[in-house]
């Protein structure tokens, strides 16, 4: 019999994923009403369940995909994988306010470059400080300070070693982490309230992931503003990364 | 029909990847450069058109806004399968630069935010509308 319904389960992933996400919300939803009075949002207990669950799931695979690598669960990567993340995100759109929107594009923009440079100096600097005196290395791991996808890009193309590019890969999942976990947290402290200032925090915060979730923990009405600018930030650090950054960096190592 | 809602969404997600790969090629990099930005804004300005044109109605509205919905959803998803054990695994130099890259932006983005206050004197604490009535009190 629980065969039958392991098969059934593993057979439609994607609604096994439904039934299992909505359960995770369901649940989040009671403990953020009962333990916490409200205090703690619904949405960023689910975030962390989700987290949680991960990194169970990869401590009994082995594999890269979290909850996502066993076989009953694999409809969890079709449900919140790049396509249907990005379809949601887009939606979102559809809420937003074009005058908010236009009202915030210049700082939009000026928070999407210092998003891609701060973190970048930052990354190199502690890469240096670690040993990874390269320009290679430290133009790798600072990139992938930026996000775990602009780690990588970068890191291919100017050839860095595959450990440094590991080390890179980690660098930016930690920050999405600490963005999903620590934006509800911070909130107040980061001042986000308004559009503009989840447009703000987008062009800095970078990792769509991390904004993405992030906002929606701390207030679902800001997710449209910040992934708006958010989206832009890993093409430009791509576009950044291998080429002007990597060459300051050379300039300054020599 | 609530499809031809659902169907927009989709051809302005598909343009976005669409002109945000060309952009990318003729920049030169690998990736794909603010696909889901441009389709974001390929919806607004949907939206803004076919709603002067009369060309909205609800249903197909929803088509848009059920997805709009599902988002955190999604997003809990996304949570479940980030590879948790390696980004715990990347050892100090990972750590350390997450966090103080992190908590430099986070600096960055209090300091910008609280400039906002001065020119702004509109009451911060009004509620912000928004338009998905399938999240009135979802969240």
């Amino acid at each position: 019999m629980l065969e039958i319904l392991e098969k059934a389960a593993a057979l439609n992933g994607l609604v096994t994923a439904f039934a299992v996400v909505g359960f995770i919300v369901l649940v989040s939803g009671q403990i953020s009403r009962r333990l916490t009075f409200g205090r703690v949002h619904g949405s960023a207990i689910a975030i962390v369940i989700g987290l949680a669950l991960a990194y169970w799931g990869g401590t009994q695979t082995g594999g890269h995909k979290g909850l996502a690598d066993m076989s009953l669960f694999g409809g969890i990567g079709l449900m919140g994988g790049a396509m249907l993340r990005d379809f949601a995100i887009v939606a979102t759109a559809f809420e937003v306010q074009a005058t908010e929107a236009r009202k915030a594009g210049l700082i939009g923009v000026v928070a999407l470059l210092l998003g891609t440079v701060l973190p970048f100096i930052v990354g190199a600097a502690i890469a240096w400080s670690f040993g990874y005196s390269d320009a290679v290395s430290m133009t790798t791991i600072g990139a992938g300070a930026v996000t775990y996808i602009v780690g990588p890009v970068t890191g291919a193309a100017i050839g860095a070693t595959p450990d440094v590019m590991a080390l890179s890969i980690a660098t930016g999942l930690v920050k999405a982490i600490i963005v999903m976990v620590g934006t509800p947290i911070a909130a107040k402290f980061l001042g986000l309230k308004t559009p503009r200032s989840a447009m703000v925090f987008g062009g800095l915060a970078g990792t769509v992931s991390g904004v993405s979730a992030g906002l929606a923990a701390t207030d679902r009405k800001l997710v449209p503003y910040g992934a708006l600018v958010a989206t832009f930030h890993t093409g430009l650090g791509c576009l950044l990364g291998p080429s002007l950054l990597f060459f300051a960096v050379k300039a300054l190592v020599h | 029909m609530i499809i031809y809602g659902t169907a927009l969404l989709a051809v302005c997600h598909l343009l976005g990847i669409f002109i945000g790969d060309l952009l990318g090629q003729a920049l030169g990099v690998k990736t794909n450069v603010g696909g889901v930005g441009i389709a974001m804004l390929l919806l607004i300005f949907a939206r803004l058109y076919m709603q002067k044109k009369d060309m909205l109605p609800k249903l197909t509205e929803l088509g848009v806004e059920y997805w709009g919905a599902m988002y955190i959803p999604v997003v809990v998803a996304m949570a479940a399968q980030q590879d948790m054990v390696s980004a715990l695994r990347g050892g100090p130099v990972a750590l350390l630069s997450a966090i103080a890259a992190v908590g430099t932006c986070a600096v960055a983005i209090a300091v910008i935010n609280r400039m906002e206050r001065p020119a702004d004197d509109e009451p911060v604490s009004t509620p912000m509308l928004h338009d998905n009535p399938l999240l009135a009190d979802a969240e």
